[in-house]
């Protein structure tokens, strides 16, 4: 087990969910589910978090603020589609400005569906990316030591 | 000259000694606020695995000075530990640690994100607050102890918070400042309900962010040393009894941080300089003059 699983931080943003989603995220990390037993921490701040939690579709407005969270987010880090919406747009994913899920902006490694995503499915979801976190930090470190050997 | 190289192997020390504390106390923290809150709460090691965490991410700098800057305030802060801990002088204790606090402002400045910019101006003003009651406790100790070096306690009859304690309670007003507890974490928190993003440490990640969290564990030991500082005496076991109540005190901080909401800056300024004004003030002038 790395370390990277041990402390997964996390950074929730509501692309257009209808806030279901988001108050279902939020109640994951409040003392009835505790979230900190595994180490999770909620950030406001992309560059800390670890594990990028997505709710709600992606359209015109929000593709690149869903682009630049996740470009400035410091590798290993993994995406966590939480919803219907995020997944695949869910009942909105004929609207005329809706493109889709969150992976039609950015690669997404979990994907927790649900209308609204229960805590249980987000701990779970959570569960899995951390899995999906330790595999990324293994590469890093093998690349690491390839770059070293090179020079 | 001996006293340089007991200075600098005492800081070597500090630096090893230190952090192993600074994260257990940290662990103990967080699992004491966690039951404050209703909740289990993270494992003990639960500070050591993030800094391993970040040691482990990427390298993705701003620029090439914050790191220097940070690790500045990391020698530095060792360097204030190592005096303090080998008995050496106590101002001087201060006015390093205060460089190091000014390093850590510096590197959050140096990254130009408005964000850390006034997290690095409300530091800069969590450094005017506290630093007066500083000041003032290292001339009340003078004053009881008969010198500023810190060895000076076990040569003592009676601890010094026997006469100084109205000092000692100015002391634990700015020492919530100074660990950047709630109510008064203006410039960056440590919970989940963040200021202005995450202040000073906005723009640092990985590697440097974990090296911030070992120089705050280094910082918290050296604190709490001073808190210790007023309850030893010539006997052996006042050192036990100052554990106690250092450990004490940091309940009483954690207390605090889990129940009072953030203030403003104007109020931490007023209060801190009023308290340091009553309780430095009034001690000073009563050692002085009776």
């Amino acid at each position: 087990m790395g370390y990277a699983s041990r402390s997964p931080w996390v950074i929730h943003y509501d692309g257009s969910s209808c806030n279901g989603c988001d108050i279902e995220v939020l109640a994951t990390l409040c003392p009835g589910f505790d979230g900190e037993r595994f180490g999770v921490v909620n950030t406001g701040n992309p560059k800390h978090a670890d594990i990028f939690l997505v709710t709600g579709s992606v359209n015109e407005q929000n593709i690149d603020v869903v682009r630049q969270i996740y470009d400035q987010m410091v590798e290993p880090k993994v995406v966590v589609a939480c919803g219907i919406c995020a997944c695949s747009g869910g009942v909105f994913h004929d609207c005329y400005n809706v493109i889709g899920g969150v992976d039609q902006a950015i690669p997404v490694d979990v994907y927790a569906p649900g209308c609204a995503v229960r805590p249980e499915t987000l701990i779970d979801a959570i569960v899995a990316g951390v899995k999906v976190l330790d595999e990324k930090e293994a590469a890093l470190k093998e690349q690491k030591r390839a770059a070293k050997k090179e020079r | 000259m001996i006293t340089i190289i007991i200075t600098l192997i005492g800081s070597l020390l500090f630096a090893l000694v230190a952090p192993v504390i600074g994260c257990l106390l940290a662990g103990i923290d967080r699992i004491i606020s966690a039951r404050m809150q209703g909740r289990v709460g993270p494992p003990l090691l639960q500070p050591y695995y993030d800094v391993r965490k970040l040691f482990g991410k990427e390298n993705v700098s701003v620029n090439s000075v914050e790191h220097g800057y940070v690790v500045c305030a990391f020698i530095f802060a060792c360097v204030a530990g190592g005096i303090f801990f080998t008995g050496g002088n106590l101002l001087f204790v201060i006015f390093v640690i205060t460089l190091s606090s000014l390093f850590f402002i510096m590197a959050a400045y140096s990254t130009r994100s408005p964000y850390a910019e006034v997290g690095a101006a409300r530091e800069t003003v969590q450094v005017m607050s506290y630093e007066p009651m500083i000041i003032l406790m290292a001339i009340g100790f003078f004053m009881a102890a008969g010198s500023f070096d810190t060895k000076a306690v076990f040569a003592l009859d009676t601890p010094v918070i026997s006469t100084i304690w109205l000092i000692f309670l100015g002391l634990l007003f700015v020492l919530t400042i100074k660990l950047r507890k709630s109510p008064f974490d203006l410039s960056m928190s440590h919970h989940a309900h963040q200021e202005i993003v995450r202040g000073m440490t906005t723009e640092m990640s990985g590697p440097t962010l974990g090296l911030v969290e070992i120089m705050h564990w280094c910082e918290t030991v050296l604190f709490l040393g001073w808190v210790g500082l007023f309850f030893v005496w010539g006997q052996w076991f006042s050192v036990v009894i100052a554990i106690v109540v250092v450990l004490a005190v940091y309940f009483l901080e954690i207390w605090i941080d889990n129940n009072f909401a953030r203030v403003k800056w104007q109020f931490m300024f007023k209060s801190a300089w009023a308290v340091a004004l009553l309780a430095g003030g009034v001690n000073i002038a009563v050692l002085a003059f009776l």
